[in-house]
This record gives structure tokens, C-alpha cells and sequence, in this order.
């Protein structure tokens, strides 16, 4: 079949994603042609300014080279400037003449710096700032003159003013504005910033208007005169008031533009063949200078060309940081705020320190930084998700808690870390490994440095510490993770997404939900069929039928895969309640299989490791004791201390309590473990406040606390509820699970479920409710008949024989 | 000149699943995936040794339960990024029976 033709026009960083993009989903649908007039293949813009500032050569920069583009057939010509599109006859001219037919266009042109309307502006050594060339024009004016001045004191002006301030110039900073960089940070911060760039030799001439440029006698500028009357001398004269789309082979070719060229939530044109995506759209009524919405552009624009037909872009709240060494600044979002809105305020002139945040209906609206930016990514995290901040509210001035808190040494400024201090202790990767991948690779997602390095793609604890690593080796240039993140690369969908349309079309089966959600892949992979698996069981009980396939070993024959691929089994000790008659039969077990390990679990059990999966079911047999389910996304142990029973503290009845509780709920699935702990006084023996619920008793009753955890993130549980009696205990436990085990995201622990519904959701729904309180337990016991120990199932009833069964060779025979 | 050994019936082996042969070279991995097609690796992970049986298998790929590489059943190489390969036998299927070839 003839591959169709697809004609991209500029060769810039949004084109060339939405070609990566396009590549992965469909490398054989076309032929692809590139024009651009720059004589370099795609490079990073956004570290321009660092070759302006001598820290990066042009190589640095280069993100895709020559062999690129060939090694994927990619036709590229350089240096040609396409100045006419034939749409009727879907044909491109360049200036040399050069055509090229297309199916498809894709107008990725980019934008021009806007170039003052004052007398003067063609002379010599009048420039913009926007490519290598404009870089190169300032490297070699800086080696022969003094004087720089810079009209615009927004981002780029003072990027090129720290650059050409490094190259030894004289540079003066001209802007229109009462403050620098209005457009993103507050007069406050603006002072900070202003006072550090004065530190390092930089003249600012605020609130001043330029009337013209004044040639000297070479014909080169020589002087700027501003509306008052006063004259600088400049022999060097760099625009960075803004920049335009560049929308004028389009307009011209009859594409409607309005500043931009006009495109849909498909980055289609009103010409349904031309796309377009980058600083030259126009997307409902927003052109856009950053780079992490032009990525998000790319990616929807490389799903339509690839007929997939499914994305949109919905617009981006972006985040600035500002690239001058030595200077930390990160704005995002309504920093400005207005009459509903609040702020939150530390400023620390002698220190340097500056941090506002505005608050909008207990939602983070915008933040300001100048001094200390480590929680940039964060704040800008919450901002794009709406998050309600309403119960962190009184720390949150003070950055993230307990930010990659295990194996970190406290350590938690990325830029101060030691190239060889290790970020991810599950894969063993340093900082200097995942700086270099995302130099050497162009990495610019977590994800692409999770699939490259490993780096937090086990635990996540590090999440925090590899982003700011990427927002620290990148600056503007990093992509914040997506607020909503499909479930897989299988899917365009989310976890709320998928769940939403198991519940409503009633789904029953993991091949239905991926013929209905038009899945891309023939059946899922090893992250996909697990969390449908869950999904479906936790949705429809009884009806969904669990697939053992899709589960993880360790569910599918409930023990614990070792690393030397042998297993442990841990037995259900209810509220780790013993007798000599159970711990006999373990020992005799020990004995008999040989086993050499066992272990008391910090769930009070005893584990029996380093067993062969052919021994499993005589071992369980032999045992006579049910699953600990010590394994599973599923109730795992509840642990007790001895309570009223014979603690002199003691307040309760825990041991009861625990026991009660544990065998109203095993064999509950959930998105993820689930831990229980009881105490019998506040002194907390059973580590009650990090479990998913803990229960203290206390002289007049029990007090409920949820959403701790004691994993890789110490999470301390909230306050729930108080009540009385065992049975209000067991309802309002069996409640607050069956709400997350139907609304939480698979792989999500109650915490960060917490974290993301809010704790005033859960007791709305929970213990403000009674009858939807009491229909939620309901529910869960109703999913709880008819439970079976699997154990006993494999051992005695003997289900599922072949999975423990080795083959071996039966005969031999030569064909 | 290849050795066929009979194995086993196909239907011994569940679909998105595996069984694993011990042979005198070792355990020997056999896959079938959704479309009936069936497939033979040496049972060991080239990342640290996992037992690749004992992964969850789709499309022409199973993913090690250790650390969760995944690996490619047609010719025994780890996707990108992770790089490594183990030992691909000759396996084939014929009237329901599942023949191995380990020369």
C-alpha cells in the first residue's frame, strides 16, 4: 500500500515531538517530508540562553541529529523557507523552488520576537532573541562592544542581559513595567530579583519607554533615547518585548488566523488537512510561549494524524522558571490573585526568600518563589489538580513533607545533591545517572526517565526528588506529570475513567472492557490486566469472574515469589492469637519440608520461607491453617496489642476487637494491602496510628484513625470517628474500606487515596452518613460471602493441581 | 538435525500462560498466548534470574514477576529499554501436542 505524504513545515521542538509522538503510535503510516529554515536539525530552544551564557556549546543542545531523522526516512530540508501552500492542489513551495505534495500538513512555524515599531529598528546590531543565529549575532557583538542594552524585562531579556553580562558587556535593562517580569511574578519577588541581578552587575531603567534608535557614523546603532528625553549608549540592541505566532503562511494560503492560526482540541486548522501545532496556534484564543503545552499539543496532534482520533487539548496552566545561575525563581498559575482570592505570605528580605501562595476556595491558585523553589513542581502539581489544601493549609507554606523521606538522608534540594549520592534505593541509581540520561537522551517526562534509568519506577518514594532533578537539569523545559495519567502506555484512559464505564455499562470481563475502551494492545500488559482484574471483581462481586491470568504470582498461588523464585507462605494468625497446637504444626511443617527460614512478620505471624512451589499445597495442607494473605492487594494482617486482657494500661478488649475484626474482613480484596492495628490505650503498642485503620481504645469508647501507612511514605492516620461500641467500630470500618475498594485507584494505598478525595469526602460518606455508612458495610459483606481460603481450596479440594505440577519429558522421539 | 520431544497436550497449557519442562538443560519455560501460540525460553530472567513461567504473558511478551522486565517469547530479548536475552528453544505444536526442541 502507498504510504500517504505528510508535509510538516518548521522544524522546531513542538513539530518534531508531534513527529516522535506520531513515529511511536504509527512509524509506517506516512512519508514525511521537513522544511525548515534554520540550517540545524531540531534543537532546545529553551537552553539558549544557556550557550548565550557560555555554560552549553550548540551540540549540547541539538535534540534530534541528522541521523534521526534518516534512520526513520524522514526527508529533511534545511535552510529552505516554505513560502506558499496550494491547498487546492495540496502542494507546498519553498524559496528555492522546491515542492512537495502532501495529504497531510503540519504548520509548526513557530513565532517571531516582536520588533518595536520605532524609528531605527533595521539598524545594525538591532536584534531579536530567538535562535542560534540571534544567539551568535550576541556572542560576536559581545566580543567587539560594550554596550548591551535589552528592551523587555520578561524572561527572555533577562536571560540575554545575564548572558551578555557574562560575556563581559556592559548591559542595561530597559522595561515598560513599574517591576520585572510582570506577566509572572509580583512586585515583592520582583524586588529580590532585582536586587540579586544588580548584585551581579546588571542596570535595570524601569517604567521607561524607548522613542528611537540612533545610528552612529558606521551606520550601526549607537544610542537609545527613550520618551523623556533621556540617551544610553548601546551598541548592542537586543527586543525581547514578547513574541507573535508566526502565522502569515497561513494566513496567506486563506487558513483562518486570528493572531494565531486558529485550531481545534484536535490542533486541526479549519482546513481539515492542515494541522498545527506550537507557538504559531492560536487554541480558544491562547497562544502559548512555554514548552510543556506544546508537548501536550504534539501528542494530541500525533493521535489524530495517526487515525487514532481520540485525544483533545484542553488547554494548559503553565509554570515559569527563570534559567540564570545562581537565581531561583518558579511562578505558576494566578499569582496576582484578586478579592476572592488569599494569600499566604513568608518574606525574607535579608535572606533572599520570598514564597506567596494564593488560595482560591481552599484550591491553590498560583505561587510565586524567589530564593527557595524546591517545592516548585509540587505546588504547580496541586495547582493543575484542583487538590483541596484546606487540611494542610498551615504547613503548606513550608513545602512538601516528608519529601523522599526513606533512604534519603533528609536530603532534599536535587540541585545540592552529589552526582554520586543514590535518589532511587530500589533500582540503585544515583543523581549523576538520570542527569546524564536526560542530557544524552532528551528525556523529558518522569516516565521517560522511570523507562531509561529505573529511577523511581519501583516504590516511588524518590517521585519528589527524580522531578525536581528533571526540573533542575531542564528548567523550563520539563513536563510536569500529566494531573490525570492514563492507566498504561495500553491506554489513553484513566483509572476514573475506566472504572466509570465498568460501573455504568456494567462489564464484566477484562476482554469487554478492552474491546469497549478500545484498548492498543491484543491483551493488556502485566499493569493493565491486574488493576481491570481488581476493578472488575470490587465492581461487580460474584457476577465478574476473578482471572487468575492477570494476576500477579503472588496472588495467583497465594504466597510470596522469592528472589531465588522460590516462595514463603505466612498462615492467618488471627489477631496474632496463638496456641502450642498451631505452633507445633509449624514446626513440625519446618521440620518436614525442610524449610530454611522462618521469621516472626512485623504483622505478628510467622513466616515460613524458602519453599518449591510443588511443596505449596502439601505445606498448606499440613498446616491446617488458612491463607495470612500476606501476599495480596487484599487484607493483610491485624495487629493487636493485649489490651484489657492483661495490659495494666489496657482500656478494651483488642484482642477481641482484632480477632473480630480480621475475620469479618480476610480474603477482602482492595486497590492495594490493606493493615489494620488495635491498641487498647493511646500509648499506640500496635503502631495503630500507621495503619490503614487504626483503633485505640480509650476508657470511653474506640477511636477510629485512617489513611496512615508505615511504608515507603510514613503517613500518620487521621482522626476518623469516636464511637462506642465493637459493632459501630466494625461498621464504620467496613465502610470506610468498601468506599476505597470502590473509588480508589488500583495500586493506591488509603493514604494517598486520601490524600486525593480528602479526608472531609470519606467522612461525609462515612460517619456523617449513617444509612449510606450502613448500606457501604452491607455491601461489603455482601462481597464477602461465600469466601473460600485458597489455601485449603489448592490443598484439600485440590483446584488448580497443574499450576504446582512440573512437566517433564514423556518420550522421545525423532521426526 | 533437531530433536522433537513431546511435551505435553496444548491444553495443559492455560492460555496467557505457561508451564515449565524440567530437561536436562535446565527448566525450560513453555508459553501460550491468547492466540495460541506457543513459545520456549530458558526459565531464567537474563536481568537477575527470575522464572520468566511465572510472569503474566500477553501479546508475544511475558513480564518477569521479580523485578518486572519484560521479556520478548519469540526471540528470548528484553524490551527496550532493559537489555539482555535469554536462550529461545525450538518449540512447535502438532495434532494438540506440544513438541519441544532442545538441540
Amino acid at each position: 500500500m502507498k504510504k500517504m505524504k505528510l508535509v510538516m513545515v518548521g522544524n522546531g521542538m513542538a513539530g518534531v515531538r508531534a513527529l516522535e509522538e506520531l513515529l511511536k503510535l504509527a512509524p509506517d503510516l506516512y512519508d514525511i517530508i521537513v522544511f525548515g529554515t534554520e540550517s540545524y536539525p531540531n534543537y532546545n530552544r529553551i537552553m539558549l540562553s544557556l550557550v548565550l551564557a557560555g555554560e552549553q556549546g550548540i551540540q549540547d543542545i541539538i535534540l534530534n541529529n541528522l541521523d534521526w531523522y534518516q534512520q526513520r526516512g524522514i526527508t529533511l530540508h534545511l535552510n529552505k523557507k516554505v513560502v506558499r501552500i496550494d491547498r487546492s492542489k495540496k502542494v507546498v513551495h519553498a524559496e528555492d523552488g522546491t515542492i512537495a505534495g502532501y495529504d497531510r500538513l503540519l504548520l509548526a512555524t513557530g513565532s517571531n520576537p516582536v520588533i518595536l515599531p520605532i524609528p531605527g529598528n533595521e539598524l545594525d546590531g538591532v536584534i531579536g532573541y530567538r535562535d542560534i543565529q540571534d544567539t551568535n549575532a550576541m556572542i560576536a557583538a559581545a566580543e567587539k562592544y560594550r554596550h548591551a542594552v535589552i528592551i523587555g524585562g520578561g524572561l527572555l531579556g533577562l536571560e540575554a542581559a545575564n548572558g551578555l553580562k557574562l560575556r563581559g558587556m556592559d548591559v542595561t535593562v530597559v522595561h515598560l513595567m513599574p517591576w520585572l517580569m510582570e506577566r509572572q511574578i509580583d512586585s515583592a519577588a520582583a524586588g529580590l530579583l532585582q536586587k540579586s541581578l544588580e548584585a551581579k552587575g546588571l542596570k535595570f531603567l524601569l517604567e521607561k519607554q524607548t522613542a528611537e534608535l540612533i545610528a552612529g557614523e558606521s551606520g550601526r546603532v549607537c544610542a537609545i533615547k527613550f520618551k523623556d528625553g533621556e540617551t544610553i549608549p548601546a551598541d548592542l540592541v537586543v527586543m525581547a518585548v514578547g513574541i507573535r505566532p508566526n502565522a502569515g503562511l497561513a494566513e496567506a494560503a486563506g487558513i483562518y488566523c486570528n493572531r494565531g492560526i486558529v485550531v481545534s482540541d484536535t490542533m486541526q486548522t479549519f482546513d481539515p488537512s492542515v494541522y498545527a501545532v506550537g507557538e504559531c496556534v492560536s487554541h480558544r484564543g491562547v497562544s502559548y510561549g512555554l514548552v510543556a503545552p506544546l508537548f501536550d499539543m504534539a501528542k494530541v496532534c500525533a493521535n489524530h494524524l495517526a487515525h487514532m482520533g481520540i485525544a483533545r487539548y484542553q488547554g494548559s496552566v503553565t509554570a515559569t522558571k527563570l534559567k540564570v545561575t545562581g537565581i531561583d525563581l518558579f511562578s505558576a498559575g494566578d499569582f496576582a490573585g484578586n478579592e476572592q482570592t488569599e494569600d499566604i505570605v513568608l518574606h525574607d528580605t535579608a535572606g533572599g526568600v520570598y514564597k506567596k501562595l494564593v488560595l482560591k476556595d481552599n484550591k491553590l491558585a498560583g505561587a510565586v518563589m524567589y530564593g527557595d523553589t524546591k517545592d516548585g513542581t509540587w505546588y504547580f502539581q496541586m495547582i493543575r489538580d484542583g487538590k483541596n489544601i484546606a487540611e494542610i493549609r498551615n504547613h503548606l507554606l513550608f513545602g512538601q513533607p516528608h519529601l523522599g523521606n526513606s533512604g534519603h538522608q533528609g536530603q532534599d534540594s536535587a540541585a545540592a545533591m552529589p552526582d554520586d549520592m543514590e535518589v532511587c534505593g530500589c533500582n540503585g541509581v544515583c543523581k549523576g545517572t538520570i542527569v546524564k540520561a536526560i542530557k544524552e537522551k532528551g528525556l523529558f517526562t518522569l516516565n521517560d526517565v522511570r523507562k531509561h534509568t529505573k529511577a523511581s519506577a519501583s516504590c516511588g518514594s524518590c517521585t519528589g526528588l527524580v522531578e525536581q532533578i528533571l526540573a533542575s537539569t531542564l528548567g523550563g523545559a520539563y513536563m510536569p506529570t500529566p494531573v490525570e495519567k492514563p492507566v498504561c502506555a495500553c491506554t489513553d484512559h484513566t483509572h476514573a475513567e475506566v472504572r466509570k464505564s465498568i460501573r455504568e455499562r456494567k462489564l464484566l470481563t477484562i476482554p469487554e472492557v478492552m474491546r469497549f475502551m478500545e484498548w492498543n494492545t491484543p491483551d493488556g500488559c502485566a499493569s493493565c490486566r491486574p488493576a481491570l482484574n481488581y476493578y472488575l471483581i470490587s465492581t461487580w462481586p460474584h457476577e465478574a469472574k476473578d482471572d487468575p491470568r492477570s494476576r500477579h504470582i503472588n496472588e495467583r498461588v497465594h504466597s510470596n515469589i522469592q528472589k531465588l523464585g522460590d516462595y514463603s507462605v505466612v498462615p492467618r494468625m488471627w489477631g496474632g492469637v496463638t496456641t502450642p497446637e498451631q505452633l507445633r504444626r509449624i514446626a513440625d511443617v519446618a521440620d518436614k519440608y525442610q524449610i530454611p527460614a522462618m521469621k516472626v512478620t512485623g504483622g505478628q505471624r510467622i513466616a515460613l520461607a524458602g519453599i518449591k512451589k510443588e511443596d505449596l499445597p502439601k505445606v498448606w495442607g499440613d498446616l491446617g491453617m488458612p491463607s495470612g494473605y500476606a501476599y495480596g492487594k487484599s487484607l493483610r494482617s491485624v495487629k493487636t496489642c493485649v489490651g484489657n486482657a492483661f495490659c495494666r494500661f489496657g482500656t478494651q478488649d483488642t484482642l477481641g476487637m482484632g480477632i473480630g475484626l480480621e475475620k469479618a474482613f480476610w480474603g477482602m480484596w482492595a486497590p492495594h494491602k490493606v493493615k489494620l492495628g488495635i491498641s487498647g490505650c493511646p500509648r499506640n503498642c500496635s503502631e495503630a496510628a500507621i495503619k490503614d485503620i487504626g483503633v485505640i481504645g480509650v476508657e470511653s469508647g474506640w477511636e477510629i484513625y485512617v489513611a496512615g501507612n508505615g511504608g515507603t511514605k510514613t503517613e500518620v492516620a487521621q482522626f476518623f470517628a469516636k464511637v462506642k461500641t465493637q459493632e459501630e467500630v466494625m461498621e464504620h470500618a467496613g465502610a470506610f474500606l468498601e468506599l476505597y475498594r470502590q473509588e480508589g485507584y488500583y495500586l493506591e494505598r488509603t493514604a494517598q487515596w486520601i490524600q486525593r478525595v480528602g479526608m472531609d469526602y470519606a467522612k461525609k460518606r462515612v460517619v456523617e452518613d449513617g444509612s449510606n455508612r450502613r448500606a457501604l458495610h452491607r455491601q461489603l459483606m455482601k462481597a464477602l460471602e461465600a469466601r473460600k481460603d485458597p489455601w485449603e481450596e489448592f490443598a484439600v479440594k485440590g483446584v488448580e493441581q497443574q499450576e504446582f505440577r512440573m512437566l517433564e519429558i514423556v518420550d522421545e522421539v525423532s521426526r | 538435525m533437531s530433536k522433537w520431544i513431546r511435551v505435553c497436550p496444548l491444553e495443559e497449557i492455560p492460555r496467557l500462560g505457561s508451564r515449565v519442562v524440567k530437561t536436562w538443560k535446565g527448566d525450560v519455560a513453555v508459553f501460550r498466548n491468547n492466540s495460541d501460540e506457543v513459545f520456549a525460553l530458558r526459565d531464567k530472567c537474563p536481568h537477575k534470574g527470575g522464572p520468566l513461567s511465572q510472569g503474566i504473558v500477553f501479546d508475544r511478551k511475558v513480564t518477569c514477576p521479580l523485578h518486572g522486565w519484560n521479556i520478548q517469547l519469540d526471540n528470548g530479548e528484553a524490551v527496550a529499554p532493559d537489555n539482555g536475552c535469554t536462550h529461545r528453544y525450538r518449540v512447535r505444536v502438532d495434532k494438540g501436542e506440544v513438541y519441544l526442541d532442545l538441540s
